[in-house]
């Protein structure tokens, strides 16, 4: 059985990053941003290109510094990078020159905790069924694969929180919308809190507790949405509808807009 | 490997009617012309000096014979086949070449000696000289194989640091610049004088020249490592040591080969001017030795003998790159 992690909480808190600050290239990526984030909920940030989606997981991961405002996990202040808080990028990244079971089990080795393991890296492979594939190279496998195989990557240490940069980003539409099923159970199962950026709304419903809408130019988060649908839900029902116009009025997509776009 | 079966798929994706032909004039060709190759060394009057020929004629005896065995053995076995269809124009441009370089030295002196030496010449020398040859090539090979080593065992480790630390690279950059792009073999006069045995003065020549395409190469490696597999690795809970030493490494190995290949000419050519100018043994010194008493045909069997030596060197580093590398895809063969 695979251990269920502890959710983490992860508090944002009045959160500013200013790249390259007090130069001509200066630029507010994000601008006093709050967010808190229960244990055990999936929240998705949603926005355009460039509203500071990705700067704000990588903070939380802790590959970046806030300027100013806090960032905290469990009430402890996040100071870098830590197999707690677990990250996967739209590009798989796996590491070319590892067998896809090297690569799921990168975290154990990582933290010298590898030997006597085998089972548990079995199970990993096992969870996000890249059974058969333990022994092969990433160029051998496909998009969706490779994906899996950096989720299994980074569930391996349990952490607290798992952190997901638009995963499914480089996937075709079907690959993607199967990917986001298997998202989806696996976090049930495993019952870690998850932040997933997005700019694709159905997806942010589909998968989200919450959305937090983000805007560009200093990035912000806009509004906080609850998504109050039951599990499973259907990508055609009726209030995932009404739930998808309701976000593209806050991006300003007038109604006549939306009308002409559904007919 | 791939290339030939490359070739020889489109062969046989060639009609059938003229594959047939191809593949059954082309061995009776190659026959043929080895036919003429003894009928040229008995009949044809030698106009140059021609030293004993034996060794030649019993040589190309025994190879006609294999060569006939495999075209014999081929219609029976299809791997044998493909790759006798493969190698044989191959085979028939060197007898052309071998035909026209006898006609044109030994039975014709249209090259003229001793500076163009028959193919029997260098062979007979290749059979007679055989102990002093081998030894020198070992000799060779032992010097190659220290100093390569040492270049390298310092080479990689500057390099990778270089990659690594700002502050250690800031340090080595000068030394990397004034003192890299001098040829090895410059120092010489200094590298003589300053080392206890000219030996240890060549080792030390042949390190040098190794030691300067490894750094360039594994610092630009390293240097050069996309960023995202460090960040990954922090996020998996990997320490300093783990990013150098399993992610940082690995992913700089491809272009460490392509250092070491670029080591290894700079090295060959540090090696036999080493022992040209230094160590009385080797390769190096044989040629110059056998160039000093006009002995071109020795020059010639050395030449042919380091040849082999140094393809055998970089065909046994491309081997191991290709057992370190399985994970890369396309990669080029040798
Ligand atoms: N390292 C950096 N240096 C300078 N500017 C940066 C850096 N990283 C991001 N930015 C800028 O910060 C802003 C927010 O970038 P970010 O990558 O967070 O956007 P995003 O919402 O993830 O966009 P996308 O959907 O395209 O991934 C952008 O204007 C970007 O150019
Ligand atoms: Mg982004």
């Amino acid at each position: 059985m695979v251990e269920i992690a502890e959710a983490g909480r992860v508090s944002i808190r009045g959160v500013t990053k200013i790249f390259n600050p007090g130069t001509e290239s200066e630029l507010t990526a994000l601008d006093r941003v709050s967010l808190e984030v229960e244990p055990g909920s999936f929240i998705s940030l949603l926005g355009p290109s460039g509203c500071g989606k990705s700067t704000l997981l990588r903070l939380v991961a802790g590959l970046e510094q806030a300027t100013s405002g806090s960032l905290t996990l469990d009430g402890e202040e996040i100071r870098g990078p830590n197999y707690l808080r677990g990250l996967v990028f739209q590009d798989p990244t796996l590491f070319p020159w590892k067998t896809i079971s090297q690569n799921i089990a990168t975290g154990l080795d990582a933290r010298g905790i590898l030997a006597g393991k085998k089972d548990k890296v079995d199970e990993y492979i096992n969870l996000v069924g890249l059974k058969g594939f333990e022994n092969v190279y990433p160029h051998q496998v496909s998009g969706g694969m490779a994906q899996r195989a950096a989720l299994a990557r980074a569930l391996i240490n349990h952490p607290k929180v798992l952190l997901m940069d638009e995963p499914l980003g480089a996937l075709d539409a079907f690959t993607r919308m199967r990917m986001q099923t298997e998202i989806l159970q696996i976090w049930e199962s495993r019952g870690t809190t998850a932040l997933f950026v997005t700019h694709d709304i159905d997806e942010a419903i589909f998968l989200s507790d919450r959305i937090a809408v983000m805007t560009p130019r200093p990035g912000k988060i806009k509004e906080l949405i609850e998504v109050p649908l039951g599990r499973p839900r259907a990508r055609n029902h009726p209030d995932f509808i009404r739930m998808r116009n309701k976000i593209l009025q806050i991006f300003d997509f007038s109604e006549e807009h939306l009308l002409s776009y559904y007919i | 490997m791939s290339l030939s079966k490359g070739i020889v798929a489109r062969n046989l994706a060639l009609p059938r009617l003229r594959s047939l032909k191809l593949a059954s004039l082309q061995p009776a060709i190659s026959l043929l012309l080895i036919a003429l190759l003894i009928l040229v060394h008995k009949i044809l009057p030698n106009v140059q000096p021609s030293g004993n020929t034996t060794n030649f004629v019993d040589l190309v005896y025994v190879l006609a014979g294999l060569y006939a065995a495999w075209w014999i053995a081929s219609s029976f076995v299809g791997s044998l086949k493909a790759r006798l269809e493969y190698a044989t124009p191959i085979i028939i441009a060197v007898l052309v070449f071998l035909n026209a370089w006898e006609l044109l030295t030994l039975k014709s002196n249209i090259f003229p000696a001793p500076y163009f030496p028959s193919i029997s010449k260098i062979i007979g020398v290749l059979f007679s000289d055989w102990q002093l040859l081998g030894l020198s090539a070992l000799y060779s090979l032992r010097l190659l194989i220290l100093g390569f080593t040492c270049g390298a065992a310092v080479g990689i480790p500057t390099g990778i640091a270089m990659g690594w630390s700002q502050r250690f690279s800031y340090w080595m950059t000068p030394i990397l610049r004034t003192v890299g792009p001098i040829p090895a073999t410059a120092w010489i006069p200094i590298v003589l004088v300053a080392f206890p045995s000219s030996f240890w003065a060549s080792v030390f020549l042949v390190a040098l020249g190794t030691w300067f395409a490894m750094t360039i190469m594994s610092w630009s490696g390293v240097a050069n490592v996309d960023n995202a597999y460090f960040e990954v690795g922090k996020t998996l809970g990997a320490g300093n040591w783990y990013l150098l030493s399993r992610i940082a490494l690995p992913a700089a190995l491809p272009i460490i080969f392509i250092g070491s290949f670029k080591a290894l000419s700079v090295s060959f050519v540090a090696l036999v001017v080493a022992e040209m100018l230094g160590v009385r043994a080797g390769l190096g010194w044989y040629i110059q030795w056998a160039y000093g008493w006009a002995q071109y045909q020795n020059v010639y069997a050395a030449l042919i003998v380091m040849g082999l030596l140094f393809s055998g060197v970089i065909s046994f580093v491309f081997y191991i790159r290709d057992r370190v590398l399985v994970w890369q895809k396309g990669l080029i063969k040798w």
